[in-house]
């Protein structure tokens, strides 16, 4: 008894102590084997007081969130380099980085300069040197920008840390009383903004491919009525206001149409709308339910329908007519989006035999489908415009949150958010 | 629409001299009347000089939410029961109502969307099998967007999934 006892407390404190050892280490590698280690080393700055954001911490962040990049634990750095020549490739083979951005913020007065260095550790060189400024509120903007630069010259993919996210959030004060509002923050979440403010229910905002005007529905006056945002000054305009249900817009990749869900003739139908005509055309006929149209291309819509008995994803050629049915795993595939490229489709999936909706990415040209998420009621997927990351709506606790996962599968995080329950998280394209 | 049910609901008031409980649809217009929905709707039949409503009638007339299974669209018997009550009342008064869909928190929203309406759409189809007029009958789908229950249980569910006939 006594021996057992001893037994399990010793490999009690082994544990913990393995666990304090590695927590570092977890740090680094969580859920991302392959992932490139880098270090963002604190960037120097002499100012008298700290700067508002930690440009390093952000840069880190977005390079993880990219699931491509492990950012090294900053406290377990054995030097913090700001100039390129201070960076000394044995401090950080034996960790082993590859790569390290170090850099030096100073003030311009008006606002700041970062000069940054992103040095290969194996090439034992500085491989991109380049200065970003920025006003005194734009540290963020910064960071964002510089992350865009490195994570382009690593990998050859242009980087979407710079992009925006749509979201609504709503404060429910009472059962009858609940504030929606629409929120457009950086892609993090952080610096969000209230675009509108409704007691009635807001839904599926969408960013047009001009970065400049977002659609949605608004049942405001009681009903579903879709509207166009424009964001700068504010203006709205009222598309649609027909009997029955007004739902899903969604922007032709060339920003002059958009497609909706509309129920005047009986049943849920698409139809495609030329923006600057009004000119309306029905696109699906059928007495099932079709919904949700995502484009594919200029041409082309996928859409949810029911019409086989359960809802999966079709496909519907605007010129032709013809439409294919497109999902054939799972008792559930819905509200598709695609990916730029056209080439992935995300979506949300329930298995057969399941419960649990996920959110999976299905491969239109090998039609190979996985599964990205493991909570059981996740919905509205939302890709960024490089395709490397997708934001998607789940709940914990009873309250809605929104979930940043990596393509790959690797990294995950939760977007901080002020609000209690958040839903339909809309990514914007690449913003000028 | 708004004007025509106002107009309506102040005929009605005419017509019986009782005050009616302005739902929270058309509440706007009366102020302060966020009552009980229905509470004006019982009392105006009551005083319609039928004298022999018989308690059960009174308590289905008292049944305003529908409920469904998962993913169905199908109304159960005691919907039926209590929907063929509401037949005879709308048919008698020709008022107009609003038929509000609404699903659980599971599938996609828009998608639900349109499952509320489905639901909607049956209620009203029963309704119009009475011989109530489709004009009567407003339908609107909240989808998933309204639960009246929190929490993500079968409990929660079943609750949510329902249509409200409001005046």
């Amino acid at each position: 008894m006594n021996s057992l006892k001893y037994w399990l407390t010793c490999t009690v404190m082994l544990f913990m102590a393995q666990v304090a050892l590695a927590q570092d280490a977890i740090e680094i590698t969580r859920g991302s084997d392959r992932a490139t280690p880098i270090a963002v080393v604190p960037f120097g700055w002499q100012g008298g007081t700290p700067l508002s954001e930690d440009m390093a911490e952000i840069t880190s962040n977005n390079l993880r969130n990219s699931g491509m990049f492990a950012p090294f634990a900053r406290e377990n750095m054995l030097s913090h380099p700001v100039r390129a020549e201070e960076i000394f490739p044995r401090d950080w083979t034996m960790l082993g980085v590859e790569y390290v951005l170090a850099g030096q913020v100073t003030s311009t007065g008006a606002g700041y300069q970062l000069q940054y260095h992103l040095y290969s550790v194996p090439r034992e060189k500085v491989i991109l040197s380049r200065t970003v400024t920025g006003g005194e509120n734009q540290l963020r903007d910064m960071a964002h920008k510089l992350s865009d630069e490195v994570f382009e010259h690593i990998t050859g993919i242009k980087g979407a840390f710079s992009t925006k996210l749509l979201y609504v959030a709503a404060e429910r004060f009472s059962a009858d009383n609940i504030r929606y509002t629409l929120q457009r923050s950086d892609y993090d979440g952080a610096r969000a903004v209230t675009l509108l403010q409704s007691r009635e229910p807001i839904l599926t905002p969408s960013y047009a491919p001009d970065g400049q005007r977002i659609a949605y529905v608004s049942f405001e006056s009681r009903r579903p009525e879709i509207f166009v945002h424009y964001i700068q000054t504010g203006r709205r305009e009222r598309i649609t206001s027909f009997e029955g249900l007004n739902g899903a817009p969604a922007w032709s990749p060339d920003g002059k149409r958009l497609a909706f869900v509309l129920s005047r003739d009986g049943n849920p139908e698409i139809y495609v709308m030329d923006l600057d005509s009004k000119q309306m055309r029905r696109v699906t006929n059928h007495y099932g339910i079709d919904t949700e149209p995502s484009w594919l291309d200029n041409n082309t819509l996928v859409f949810t329908s029911d019409r086989g008995g359960r809802p999966q994803i079709y496909k519907q050629n605007l010129n032709s007519g013809t439409t294919e049915r497109l999902t054939f795993v799972g008792n559930y595939n819905a509200n598709a989006k695609l990916s730029v490229d056209g080439r992935t489709m995300v979506m949300v999936h329930r298995q057969d035999g399941y419960r649990n909706f996920h959110i999976a990415t299905h491969d239109l040209e090998r039609g190979n489908l996985k599964v990205l998420t493991e909570t059981s009621l996740d919905e509205s997927p939302t890709v960024a415009p490089n395709g490397t990351m997708l934001i998607y709506a789940t709940r914990q606790q009873g309250r809605g949150v929104l979930m940043l996962v990596s393509t790959n599968g690797r990294a995950r995080s939760e977007i901080p958010t002020k609000f209690t329950d958040l839903r339909v998280p809309s990514w914007s394209p690449y913003l000028p | 629409m708004e004007v025509i049910k106002f107009g309506k609901m102040a005929a009605l008031v005419v017509a019986f001299g009782v005050v009616v409980g302005c739902s929270s649809k058309g509440g706007d217009a009366a102020g302060t009347g966020a009552v009980d929905p229905n509470a004006g709707y019982g009392s105006a039949t009551s005083t319609s000089g039928a004298d022999s409503v018989s308690s059960e009638e009174a308590a289905l007339r008292a049944i305003t939410t529908f409920y469904f299974e998962f993913d169905s669209s199908e109304l159960k018997p005691e919907a039926m029961r209590a929907l063929d009550v509401h037949a005879r009342d709308l048919k008698a008064q020709g008022n107009r109502v609003a038929l509000e869909g609404h699903t659980d928190e599971r599938g996609t929203r828009e998608y639900n969307m349109a499952l509320g309406e489905r639901r909607s759409a049956a209620v009203q189809r029963y309704l119009v099998l009475q011989g109530v007029s489709p004009a009567q009958l407003e339908l609107i789908s909240y989808g998933e967007e309204k639960p009246v229950a929190t929490g993500s249980t079968e409990e929660a569910w079943a609750q949510n999934r329902r249509v409200e006939l409001r005046k």
